[in-house]
């Protein structure tokens, strides 16, 4: 693959410390308790389909999508439903959940039929994806079968298949390449077939070099291109992923289909085969538990519902005490303050810093050196929006496109004043989406 | 493994914050104390060329200037900010702009009106929209016009360091009229055995402290590269057509606060333009206007006013060469007021 | 000699200038306005539901609206201002803004330290705030910042106090708050309940010792009609305030008078409200 990349916009390097790469999946073990939370993915929660105490078996659905924008939730093993209550969730909010006592038993709910989907029509596969409640996993989790339905007046030619993991620490979906390439490829394929899409890329960082290699030989006459992107933090972020491997730069406020592509992480590629081929719904993901006061980093195939504390015990327990605990990456994970937040299908990974590790915001003032200007991938000007953020002034954070920030953290990454850059255009982007709804609202 | 041996995180020191976790470790600190080393050869240079003295006058505006932070922090009920380092740093500057015969009372007025009224009473650093040095320079050579113009000849080679300045006045290559014929040798000039202010006489080191921020990426090289390619440009034209009246422009670049401007005042991240295209136009009309100055003014040199004049355009700079933002059409900068 | 002359006659053209400006394109204002808008404190602050002070005197010269919209004028003031339109004024209940939190650091349970913007929206996007309850005062001050009366402290505990006798009870901090947890009630009324979780006893107990545990026994002790409970949280009915001495039954002290439970408005008796409020200012 000699093909020639373009460069997308600024960016920042940092250290990897992907130290858990060489660690493989492991199976975690059944717990006695999982926490089932009912809103897993954007959108409406799901509404629970079971009643307390009541037995459900593995894969079986025990929520059903609430809405359009909604996705569907399975047990993820046999015992009773305990108690439909509400759990703490990474953001800090409460989320609807299930309570449920696994038997011990771990006994398959009747798996939904294979299909065979070479020849399975786009609808019928479309309509697995909803039923599987398959999300987006890399982080967004928003629900694919609504992704994956895209409106009449456009056409996708081009499917993007993430498997960039520019987050520095988490091996999750390099760990998934190399075990379940086959199951990556197909997914891919057949998303590809839902969308009618003609080119299909598998993209991966050249820090992999094992994945790309032994995508390249399983892809080989499947038509699906295997390609290796230059290192560079944001590579996997949706626009700039489209702008280094197409050149085309989805408008500002647009979509990816937009500009006639999808872009899907590869663990929602391996969701979807499993769905397909072999009528699994998604109750268990890959996630990577890792960071220095780990005693055994390593990356698990954790059921949806354990928590946290339950993964770091896997992980062998703490060598030291951590004085942050992140919900995804360094880069754009959520700090977290309670290990009792169970692991959701979007959570690719839960990471400890320990104290060394840690630099606090110090809000000191703009010294207006440009280093975000230069980094930001979006173009954007971070430190002059932030001091005007920092007065309220978010008609004009609008006008300056605030919305397009993509929250990847480059800007505050590198700010010498250790301004909380990222926090401050999370502000002003709540600030004018509520202030567009409100006018919205007084039209009509 | 059971569960005594696991030894479980405390979550009762749990720090929380807004993402990314990771950050590079630059700090206002680290790029302050980088420009203050990178002036280190300059300020060897100068107290070689004119002697113990110019160490004196130096440490004076440093200490002035931190004091003066100090004490302005302290009455506006502040934190004291005195370890980001841009207090020594503005007085390490300012000092290099003197010439080395100031007493040390003028040093310490400098340092007030430098550190006082160019920067504090603006909220600090950050806000302040003009280099606190030159303004605290400027106000001095207003003020005390004959101290300011006052140069010695420098230090004989052979005589010990510690021997001092002949009190001889000489004049600066720029001070003197061009009669077409050159006061100092080229190679005078180049290491900075020529009357001018302390720290800015020695191209060379200052070229080696410039080069070593570019490659640190803490300046743009569009600065200094614009700006003195315009002053030659401009004066290499005016050379041309007047031989007679216009020195040549290898002596302008050479000569003056030029050097020292280019790669250490121009390049004040406070007070220039944040992005690339806006730190071209601001080297170039810096170029231009010390030319003017230069060329046509009563003044024998114009670096500090061209700088503190650019200083006022950098938010209409700014405001002008944003770039827009990936996938946008329209150009944010024209529309908005900033 | 020249230089003067002109420069006098430059003076003389620009005043005619100016005189025939003001004659030709001045704006006429109605003098009764000028007088009406002196009696009010011109903050623009809202509370009258006009877009701002001069919308409201525009609306009361025209007959539109009439006195007493303005919470932050004085008796005195509107007496002077119905004289003066020779209109009665309508009535209307002085309000006040109360914190409904008493979760300051003593009390509540702090699960992180939280780090980042010192603004309470930007706080509730990080792990929604650090706070152990999740309804609770975050104490960064937000409501503060848009007080135009300076009438919020922000005490050094994390919490919110509104200073009643400088309040005007405008309201603009009741959206400001991102917890919805600043209420606009009447200022006659004494006491007030100072928690605003809907939880059950047990769970507030976990994260806070000053909640509101809905022990039912204020409700017993001022009667139904008086105090309700809603869901576990008693209320006062501002319709029918109770007595001031209902609060000696309040086991937790949520229900009292002032914004601080007894043991730490002691403590903090020392801080002059002036003092503290600039402290927050800086």
């Amino acid at each position: 693959m000699t093909k020639k990349h373009l460069r997308f916009y600024g960016g920042v390097q940092p250290q990897e410390s992907k130290i858990a790469s060489g660690v493989a999946i492991v199976s975690a073990p059944l717990l006695a308790t999982y926490v089932v939370p009912l809103q897993q993915h954007i959108g409406v929660p799901a509404k629970p389909v079971v009643a307390k105490g009541d037995k459900v078996l593995r894969g079986q659905l025990i929520g059903e999508a609430g809405g359009f924008i909604s996705a569907a939730v399975h047990a993820p093993t046999s015992g009773i439903v305990k108690e439909i209550g509400s759990c703490l969730g990474p953001v800090g909010n409460q989320l609807p959940a299930l309570i449920l006592e696994s038997d011990g038993e771990d006994q398959a709910a009747e798996p939904m039929s294979a299909l065979d989907w070479p020849n399975a029509s786009p609808d019928e596969l479309r309509k697995r994806v909803a039923e599987a409640g398959i999300v987006g996993m890399g982080g967004a989790a928003f629900p694919s079968a609504v992704k994956l339905s895209p409106p009449q007046n456009k056409t996708i030619d081009t499917l993007i298949l993430n498997g960039v993991e520019c987050e520095p620490c988490l091996t999750a979906d390099h760990r998934l390449m190399l075990e379940r390439p086959e199951q990556v490829i197909i997914g891919a394929r057949i998303t590809a077939r839902i969308l009618g899409a003609k080119q299909v890329i598998i993209a991966i960082e050249a820090n992999k070099p094992d994945a790309v290699a032994l995508l390249q030989e399983k892809a080989a006459g499947t038509g699906v291109e295997v390609r290796s992107l230059q290192v560079r933090y944001p590579q996997g972020a949706e626009k700039q992923l489209i702008y280094s491997l197409t050149g085309r730069k989805v408008p500002s406020g647009g979509l990816p289909m937009d500009v006639g592509c999808v872009v899907q992480n590869v663990g929602t590629g391996a969701a979807i085969c499993e769905a397909v081929c072999d009528g699994k719904p998604l109750y268990e993901r890959v996630t990577t538990v890792t960071g220095t006061p780990l005693v055994a980093p390593g990356n698990w195939r954790f059921r949806v519902g354990t928590p946290y504390l339950e993964a770091i015990k896997l992980a062998g327990g703490v060598k030291t005490d951590p004085v942050k605990i992140i919900s995804g990456g360094p880069m754009m994970g959520m700090a977290v303050y309670s290990l009792d937040i169970p692991i959701l299908k979007n959570c690719s990974g839960i990471l400890l810093l320990a104290a060394d590790e840690l630099r606090q915001y110090e809000s000191t003032p703009c010294i207006r050196c440009g280093r975000c200007n230069d980094t930001c991938p979006m173009a954007m000007m971070p430190g002059i929006l932030s001091v005007q953020i920092e007065k309220e002034r978010f008609e004009l954070a609008e006008q300056w496109h605030v919305l397009d920030c993509i929250e990847c953290g480059c800007c505050a990454y590198g700010c010498p004043a250790g301004r909380p850059l990222v926090q401050l255009m999370g502000r002003a982007k709540a600030a004018v989406q509520a202030a567009r709804k409100s006018r919205t609202a007084k039209k009509a | 493994m059971t569960e005594t041996t696991v030894r479980l995180p405390d979550t009762s020191k749990l720090v929380v914050s807004s993402s990314p976790h990771f950050h590079d470790g630059s700090s206002v600190r680290k790029i302050m104390l980088l420009v203050i080393v990178a002036l280190m050869p300059a300020c060897l240079a100068g107290v070689l060329t004119f002697g113990p003295r110019a160490l004196w006058v130096m440490l004076v505006c440093v200490v002035a200037c931190m004091l003066v932070e100090a004490i302005c922090t302290k009455l506006q009920g502040r934190t004291c900010t005195l370890g980001d380092g841009s207090a020594a740093l503005t007085g390490l500057l300012l000092g290099m702009n003197l010439p080395v015969t100031t007493p040390a009372w003028m040093c310490v007025v400098g340092a007030i009106i430098a550190i006082g009224i160019g920067k504090m009473i603006y909220g600090g650093l950050g806000y302040n929209p003009f280099n606190p040095a030159l303004v605290g320079r400027v106000a001095l050579l207003m003020a005390f016009p004959t101290a300011m113009t006052t140069w010695v000849a420098p230090r004989s080679a052979s005589s010990p360091l510690w021997a001092g300045v002949d009190s001889v006045t000489r004049a600066t290559p720029l001070g003197t009229p061009w009669t077409g014929e050159q006061l100092f040798s080229t190679w005078e000039l180049f290491i900075g055995r020529t009357g001018g202010s302390l720290g800015e006489t020695c191209v060379p080191a200052l070229v080696l402290g410039g080069l070593l921020l570019i490659a640190l990426k803490i300046i743009r090289w569009q600065v200094p590269v614009c700006f003195i390619g315009t002053v030659a440009v401009i004066t290499g034209i005016a050379h041309l057509a007047a031989p007679e009246q216009v020195a040549p422009p290898l002596l302008h670049i050479m000569s003056g606060g030029l050097m020292l401007g280019a790669f250490f005042m121009a390049t004040d991240m406070v007070t220039t333009p944040l992005g690339r295209t806006g730190a071209v136009i601001f080297g170039v009309g810096c170029g231009v206007i010390t030319a003017v100055i230069r060329l046509w003014g009563s003044y024998p040199e114009g670096v500090s006013f061209a700088i503190l004049i650019m200083n006022a355009f950098t938010p209409l700079i700014d405001r002008y060469t944003a770039g827009k933002p990936f996938g946008v059409i329209s150009h944010p900068g024209r529309e908005v007021k900033l | 000699m020249t230089a003067v002359f002109i420069l006098t006659l430059i003076g003389l053209l620009l005043g005619l200038a100016i005189a025939l400006t003001v004659h030709y394109f001045g704006v006429p204002t109605d003098p009764l306005a000028e007088q009406v808008a002196e009696l009010i404190p011109g903050v623009n602050c809202g509370a009258c539901g006009f877009a701002g002070c001069n919308d409201y005197v525009e609306a009361l010269v025209a007959g539109k609206a009439k006195p007493g919209h303005c919470p932050s004028q004085s008796a005195d003031a509107l007496q002077k201002m119905c004289e003066l339109l020779g209109v009665a004024s309508e009535p209307h209940s002085e309000k006040v803004a109360v914190v409904c939190c008493s979760g300051t650091d003593q009390y509540a349970i702090r699960r992180a330290f939280y780090n980042g913007v010192n603004d309470c929206h930007s706080a509730m996007q990080v792990a929604g705030g650090a706070k152990g309850c999740v309804y609770g005062c975050l104490g960064l001050g937000s409501c503060s910042r848009v007080c135009p009366f300076g009438a919020i402290e922000m005490r050094a505990d994390h919490i919110a106090v509104v200073h009643p006798e400088l309040c005007v009870g405008c309201g603009k901090c009741v959206t400001a708050c991102p917890r919805r947890i600043i209420k606009l009630v009447p200022k006659s009324a004494p006491i007030h309940v100072f928690c605003i979780s809907p939880e059950r006893g047990a769970v507030k107990r976990k994260v806070c010792n000053a909640a509101c545990i809905g022990c039912r026994k204020c409700v017993k002790a001022a009667g139904e009609k008086q105090m309700f409970i809603n869901g576990f949280l008693a209320s006062v009915n501002y319709e029918n305030p109770p007595d001031v001495n209902v609060v000696t039954v309040c086991p937790t002290q949520v229900l009292r008078t002032e914004a601080q439970p007894a043991a730490v408005a002691a403590a903090e008796a020392s801080a002059s409200p002036a003092a503290a409020a600039t402290k927050t200012a800086s």
